[in-house]
């Protein structure tokens, strides 16, 4: 003990004092209440919009509750009001971090309720850009996730990658993020020349990027130590709580839409379906990795067989004439603006149609009353079954492991909004 | 709850083929509480009855022949015509089978459905979408709270008779320095075009009945 007394004993409770080694050992038992505590909605590993009540014992998660739609739109209300056309767009809006394959689910459903089928150039073109689409989002959750934990490179090095596809994505449709690209009856145009050799080349590089990824992460102690055994599911878990996608691959179920019920031309290439058995965070970053590497045996196989060809189907009434045409048929002219202002009339009924989106299964219920606006369009997020879960997935876990496991899900909330 | 003699007696689904199909045949035949089940655009689709609800997707979920593990999707669809307007449609999902069942049970804004979120966990979130957007009201859940709607909320949007453009809106008060809500203020009106085209919307001229008759027996025919 110094001489100097800064403050008088008086002045501290009886609970900060040292315990006096001298005299009689003075217990105290100190009761520590569960208290609630905001995660969101404007943290960055959020991801976004996500407000998220922790109930916290300390610094263990007794309970977390999810409190989801802070960014709902009402998507399914406005595409009620919108031709088949113009509803298009509000697909790359949901998971603004993989439109295309939005797009793509609800261009089927359309196609099947129409009864026609895209044009064969036209499938391999989607399935192209659907994996294009997939490593486009798992560079972006993955390097995310890394940031959640801490590690900053991958982020870096992730954006760079991006950026190439995300020019694929202009050079095709002309937009970056919101390509509008993937529509009923095949895709709005075809690709420019070039493309297939610019994504050939990079096609050849990017497994190298992987590996690079894989070098910062995959053995990198502290990433295991923050991921591995974290978040927990068992197979019967992921199954009851709804999960899909590489979420429900890392907990050990075989199940891919791709392989299991082919849609466009996914039955015509060659892939291995990743799957984990821990169920873990690191499981799910490793299904993630593993994908992107299918991913590209997917773009290679897609280029070796995609032949010159018509992109979308011959019937106008569907899809816009050519250009070229417009300006001298007058037939061609009235179909352009009929399809523009009325757009077309899909005969009822109803389908449930899914894709397997980077996220997992996203699905469109879409019910036509044979006029040519959508009567229902129901959106089966991917994430929404996912963010349920965290209750259950983060109990008992740290406060900084329910992060890890809110990156690990790959959550967008543009989609689980609506 | 339905009396059971409003029932309609059960269809005999008529296209049965395949798998799916022999699935249909099995459900609308041996199974109470299915009015009908048959394939709809390649899709199995099976009518059922609210009350028999549960005893269906136990089934469903626990027979090995059916196995829905999962509950992929729960929504509503309003009818506003008719006198139970709403849909609930559930679609199954057999990870071991590969196929998926969809059940539609109707029900109206008082009378509830049962829940299945002992049968699967996720269906707690699906059912209280399915109540924030449509209001459709869901026994046995100890959950039904709006989930994608702000707080505090009133009326449930997908419902057909809801406007497009709510009722309220928000704006900043200067005043009282706080987001406040107040009526919606439109400053065009609500546009909603007609696109019912004369050529494609009428599809009998008056007078023209018989031709068109014909063309209609032609058109069948092939």
């Amino acid at each position: 003990m110094s001489d100097v007394t800064l403050r008088s004993d008086t002045d501290i409770p009886d609970s900060m004092l040292p315990e006096d080694h001298d005299g009689e050992v003075k217990r105290h038992v100190v009761e520590i209440d569960s208290h609630a505590l905001n995660f969101g909605p404007q943290h960055p590993s959020a991801h976004g919009v996500l407000r998220l009540v922790l109930e916290m014992e300390g610094e263990v998660v007794a309970r977390a509750i999810p409190h989801v739609g802070l960014l709902h739109r009402g998507t399914e209300k406005l595409i009620e009001y919108k031709t088949y056309p113009k509803a298009l767009p509000y697909f790359d809006r949901l998971d603004y971090v993989s439109p295309m394959c939005e797009e793509q689910a609800f261009a089927l459903a359309v196609e099947k309720l129409l009864n026609i089928e895209a044009p064969e150039r036209a499938k391999w073109i989607r399935v192209m850009f659907a994996e294009i689409t997939r490593i486009l989002n798992h560079i972006l959750n993955l390097t995310s996730f890394g940031l959640d934990c801490g590690a900053l490179t991958p982020a870096l090095w992730g954006y760079e990658e991006r950026e190439k596809l995300i020019e694929f994505y202009e050079a095709a449709s002309g937009a970056r993020f919101h390509a509008n690209y993937v529509r009923p009856g095949g895709v709005a145009r075809d690709l420019p020349a070039g493309l297939e050799e610019r994504i050939a080349d990079w096609a050849r590089t990017f497994p190298r990027w992987i590996d690079d990824l894989e070098s910062l992460l995959t053995s990198n102690r502290i990433w295991k130590q923050r991921t591995v055994g974290i978040g927990v599911f068992t197979t019967e878990q992921a199954l009851a709580w709804g999960f899909s996608g590489p979420c429900l691959r890392a907990s050990g179920v075989p199940w891919d839409l791709r392989r299991s019920q082919p849609y466009d031309n996914y039955d015509k290439v060659e892939f291995n379906v990743p799957v984990g058995r821990q169920g873990d965070c690191y499981d799910r970053y490793l299904i993630r990795v593993a994908e992107m590497r299918e991913s590209v045996k997917i773009i290679n196989q897609c280029l070796e067989q995609i032949r010159p060809g018509p992109v979308k189907i011959r019937d106008h009434k569907i899809t816009p004439p050519p250009r070229r045409e417009m300006k001298r048929s007058m037939e061609a002219l009235i179909h352009h603006f009929k399809l523009f202002t009325e757009g077309y009339h899909v005969p009822p009924g109803a389908t449930y149609t899914v894709t397997e989106t980077p996220k997992g299964e996203f699905g469109v219920y879409l019910v036509a009353d044979g006029s040519n606006r959508p009567y229902r369009c129901k959106i089966r997020p991917t994430g929404f079954s996912h963010l349920q879960a965290i209750d259950e997935m983060s109990r008992r876990h740290m406060l900084a492991d329910a992060v890890a496991i809110i990156g690990s899900l790959d959550l967008v909330f543009g989609e689980i909004d609506r | 709850m339905a009396d059971p003699a409003s029932i309609p007696p059960v269809a005999v689904p008529r296209a049965v083929s395949g798998p799916l199909g022999a699935i249909a045949f099995r459900l609308s035949t041996a199974v109470p509480g299915i009015m009908s089940a048959g394939i709809e655009k390649g899709e199995l689709v099976v009518r059922a009855t609210r009350h028999r609800l549960l005893e269906l997707m136990t089934m469903l979920r626990d027979d090995p022949r059916y196995a829905c593990q999962q509950v992929m999707d729960i929504c509503g669809v309003d009818f506003p015509e008719r006198a139970e307007r709403f849909d609930v449609v559930y679609n199954l999902l057999s990870v071991t089978h590969n196929h998926r069942i969809r059940v539609i049970v109707t029900t109206d804004e008082t009378s509830p459905v049962p829940s299945v979120h002992q049968l699967w966990p996720a269906a707690t979130w699906w059912e209280r979408e399915c109540y924030d957007l449509f209001g459709v009201l869901f026994t046995d859940q100890p959950d039904l709270r709006r989930i994608l709607t702000d707080y505090g909320f009133e009326g449930h949007p997908l419902r057909k008779d809801f406007p497009l453009t709510g009722y309220v809106e928000l704006h900043y008060d200067e005043e009282r320095r706080q987001v406040v809500y107040g009526p919606v203020d439109l400053v065009q009106d609500f546009r909603n075009f007609d696109f019912e085209s004369p050529w494609e919307g009428i599809l009998t001229l008056p007078g023209d009945e018989k031709a068109h008759a014909d063309r209609q027996d032609m058109k069948r025919q092939g």
